[in-house]
C-alpha cells in the first residue's frame, strides 16, 4: 500500500491506492468489473509483499491492457495463450510469482488446450478467470459461457444449445484434474462477494508461492456494455442469473491449500 | 576435443546444451524427435528447463514466455509442427527477443509425409507468421554445420534480439556424420536489462506486440525495418565453390548444396567450368554475389527439394542478367547426381552458343 500519503500523526493508514497499481484511470467501461478484480489482484501482491517478483500475463480479450495499470513486470500473450507462456516464464524463473488474467473466450474456447495442461501439468502458475459469458472486447459475441437463450452479436435470437453448443464450466472442468490444487468460482457483485472473491485470489497466490499446485479463481463478472445493461442491473444479473448458472464455491481444495492461513 | 559419429538431431540437440542452452519446450515430429529425446535427458542431468508441451503451439508460447525473461531458449519441429508455431513466431518478432527454432523439413503439403524436403522454404524466409517482419534463416548442409550454426544463431538471435530459424531437411536431421562438439558452456547467470525477471528495484518491464496507436505501430515497424537492413547488410553467409572461373554456376542449399557439390566436382573432371554458390543464409539472401557471378557466367542452375522456392530469389537477385534454370525433386524425394548432372548438361547445350 502506498505510505507516501502524509497523514496526521494521531491516525493510521487503513486504506490507500495499492503500490502495484499504476495511477492512470482505465479503459473499461462504467460498471466492468474487470477494474475492481485489478485491485484486488493489485491488494493481495501488496499484502503477499512480492511486488518485486511477480510476472503478469496479459490476455487478448478487454484486459489485453492489463499491464498499463499494474506497477509489476508484464508480458503480452496471443489469444488463448497466457498459460504456456506463464509456463514458460515460471520454468525459467521458479523462485517468482507468475499469474495469468484471462476473459472467457481467451480461456474456455480458443485457450481450452493450454489452460487444461497447465493444470494437469500442476504447473505453479495462478490464473484469474473472468467470466462475463460474453466476448466484450470484439462487440459482444457469444462466448463458450454464454447462458442457453441469451442474445448476443452472433446469436441474435439467443444461443441455442443445438446450434452453438451448452455453456462450458471450466471450473468444474479444471476441478477435475490431478494438477489442480485450488479451483474455486466466486462473483464480483457487491461488497460481500468481492471481499470473498479477494481472500479466494489471496488463496490462489499462496498456493503457489507454497508450491502447492495449480490455482485458478473464476470470477463472475459484469459486462454492462455489450449485456444492454446499466451498471446496477448488470451487477444484479450476475447474482440472480448468472450465478445460479455457474455455482459459487470452492471445487477442489486440497488439505495443504484449505491448511493455508488466508487474512 | 574428438570427432563423434552423431545423427544430426542428437548433434544440434546437444550442441545447443553446449552453447548454454537454458530452456527446450517441444512437441515430437518426425523427423526432428531424436533432439527432443536427447535433451529430454540431458536437459535434466544438467540441471536445465525441459518440457514435453501438449502442443506446438503450446511448445512456441512456452519458448516465447521463457525468452521473455532473458534466457537463452529454443524449440525444434517440422512441417506441420512449423505451421503451428507461426502465430508464436509473429508475436516473437514483434516483441523483439531472441528465439531459435530449428525446422527439419519434410514432405508435405498437409501430413505429407517424413521424408526430407525443402518445401517450406517459402514458410520460413517469407512468410513465417503474420505482420512485416523476417526471421534470419540458416541453412546448414552437414551434421558439423549444423552444430555449429546453433551457436551462431543463439549470437546472432541476441545480438539483434531477433528470432533465427535453422532450415534443416529431414537428411540433415537423420544421418550420422563424425563431427566434433562444442566445449561445454555454462548457461549465462545474468539476465539482460529488458527482460522481465520481477520489477525488484526498478522500473515495471514490459513485452507486448501490441500498439493500438497506429503512429507508434508505424514508428515500431520502421525500426524493426532498420534492424533488418542492418542485418542484411552484414549477415550474409555462403559458401562458394571454385566459382573464380566458372562458367555455369549450381545454386542450392542443405542436403541438395552437397549434391550439387558432387555434381560439380564430375562435371569438372569432364572439363565442365562449373561452380557451386551454397547459401548458409536464406534470409539474408546472397543476393549481391550473385548478381556478380550474373555477369561472369552463361547460366545458373537452381536445385532444391521443392517446386523452385529459392529459385524465386535466384531470379530475383540476378534481374535477368542470365539465364536460370532449375531441378526440383518433390514429395520426400532426394534428387540422384545423374538427375542433376543431366539438367546441368542441358543447361550447358542451351547456353553455350550465347556469350
Ligand atoms: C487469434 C485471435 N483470434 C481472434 C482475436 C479477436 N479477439 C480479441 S478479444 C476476443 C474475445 C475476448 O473475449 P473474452 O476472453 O471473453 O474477454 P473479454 O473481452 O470479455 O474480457 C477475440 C475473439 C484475436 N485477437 N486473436
Ligand atoms: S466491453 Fe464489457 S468487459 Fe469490456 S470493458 Fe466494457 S464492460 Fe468490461
Amino acid at each position: 500500500m502506498n505510505t507516501q500519503t502524509n497523514i496526521p500523526e494521531d491516525m493510521e493508514l487503513v486504506y490507500g491506492f495499492p503500490e502495484a497499481l499504476t495511477e492512470v484511470s482505465t479503459h473499461y467501461c462504467p460498471g466492468c468489473t474487470h477494474g475492481v478484480v485489478h485491485r484486488l489482484v493489485a491488494e493481495v501482491i501488496d499484502e503477499l509483499g512480492i511486488r518485486g517478483t511477480t510476472i503478469g500475463v496479459a490476455p487478448v480479450g478487454c484486459a489485453v491492457l492489463a499491464y498499463n495499470y499494474f506497477n509489476v513486470d508484464f508480458v503480452e500473450a496471443a489469444h488463448g495463450r497466457a498459460p504456456a507462456m506463464a509456463t514458460g516464464l515460471k520454468r525459467v524463473n521458479p523462485d517468482k510469482v507468475v499469474f495469468t488474467y484471462q476473459g472467457d473466450g481467451d480461456l474456455a474456447a480458443i485457450g481450452t488446450a493450454e489452460i487444461i495442461h497447465a493444470a494437469t501439468r500442476g504447473e505453479l502458475i495462478t490464473t484469474v478467470f473472468i467470466n462475463n459469458a460474453i466476448y466484450g472486447m470484439t462487440g459482444g459475441q457469444m462466448a463458450p459461457t454464454t447462458l442457453p437463450g441469451m442474445i448476443t452479436t452472433s446469436t441474435p435470437t439467443g444461443r441455442d444449445p443445438i446450434l452453438a453448443g451448452y455453456p462450458v464450466k471450466m471450473t468444474e472442468l479444471l476441478a477435475q484434474i490431478a494438477g489442480s490444487a485450488y479451483i474455486t468460482r466466486q462473483m464480483a457483485a457487491d461488497v460481500p462477494s468481492i471481499l470473498k472473491a479477494k481472500r479466494a485470489i489471496k488463496r490462489a497466490f499462496l498456493t503457489q508461492m507454497h508450491g502447492l499446485g495449480f490455482a485458478c479463481v473464476e470470477v463472475l463478472s459484469t459486462c454492462p456494455t455489450n449485456w444492454n445493461m446499466d451498471p446496477w442491473k448488470a451487477m444484479e444479473w450476475v447474482k440472480e442469473t448468472l450465478a445460479p448458472a455457474y455455482p459459487l464455491g470452492d471445487y477442489k481444495m486440497t488439505d495443504e491449500v484449505k491448511a493455508l492461513e488466508v487474512r | 576435443m574428438v570427432k563423434e559419429l552423431l545423427k544430426g538431431n542428437v548433434a544440434f540437440a546437444e550442441a545447443a546444451l553446449r552453447y548454454g542452452l537454458e530452456a527446450y519446450f517441444g512437441y515430437p515430429i518426425t523427423p526432428q524427435s531424436e533432439a527432443l529425446e536427447h535433451l529430454s535427458g540431458r536437459m535434466l542431468e544438467e540441471g536445465r528447463v525441459f518440457l514435453q508441451a501438449e502442443s506446438e503451439l503450446g511448445a512456441i508460447n512456452m519458448v516465447y514466455g521463457a525468452a521473455c525473461s532473458g534466457v537463452r531458449v529454443m524449440t525444434s519441429t517440422s512441417g506441420p509442427g512449423f505451421s503451428l508455431m507461426e502465430e508464436g513466431l509473429s508475436y516473437i518478432a514483434g516483441s523483439e527477443i531472441p528465439v531459435v527454432v530449428v525446422n527439419m523439413m519434410r514432405g508435405g503439403p498437409g501430413l505429407g509425409n517424413i521424408q526430407p524436403s525443402q518445401g517450406d522454404y517459402f514458410l520460413m524466409t517469407k512468410t513465417a507468421g503474420h505482420g512485416d517482419f523476417r526471421p534470419i534463416v540458416l541453412a546448414p548442409a552437414s551434421v558439423q554445420e549444423i552444430i555449429d550454426m546453433m551457436g551462431l544463431a543463439f549470437d546472432l538471435a541476441e545480438k539483434y534480439r531477433t528470432l533465427v530459424l535453422i532450415a534443416g531437411d529431414g537428411a540433415i536431421g537423420q544421418m550420422m556424420e563424425s563431427a566434433e562438439l562444442p566445449p561445454m558452456q555454462p548457461v549465462r547467470k545474468e539476465r539482460p536489462a529488458w527482460a522481465v525477471t520481477g520489477a525488484q528495484d526498478r522500473d515495471m518491464n514490459l513485452i507486448t506486440s501490441l500498439y493500438l496507436n497506429p503512429d507508434r505501430l508505424e514508428e515500431v515497424n520502421w525500426r524493426l525495418q532498420a534492424k533488418l537492413a542492418v542485418i542484411r547488410e552484414n549477415e550474409v553467409r555462403c559458401k562458394e565453390y571454385e566459382t573464380a572461373d566458372a562458367d555455369l554456376l549450381l545454386v542450392a542449399y542443405g542436403t541438395v548444396g552437397r549434391i550439387c557439390l558432387s555434381v560439380m566436382r564430375e562435371a569438372r573432371a569432364q572439363g565442365l567450368k562449373v561452380g557451386l554458390l551454397r547459401p548458409q543464409t536464406l534470409w539474408p539472401f546472397p543476393e549481391k554475389r550473385l548478381l556478380e557471378l550474373a555477369g561472369q557466367v552463361r547460366g545458373m542452375l537452381v536445385v532444391e527439394m521443392s517446386a523452385g522456392q529459392m529459385l524465386e530469389d535466384v531470379e530475383r537477385a540476378v534481374r535477368g542478367k542470365t539465364p536460370v534454370q532449375f531441378y526440383g525433386r518433390l514429395g520426400g524425394i532426394v534428387p540422384l547426381v545423374d538427375e542433376v548432372a543431366a539438367a546441368l548438361r542441358k543447361l550447358d547445350e542451351e547456353t553455350s552458343q550465347e556469350k
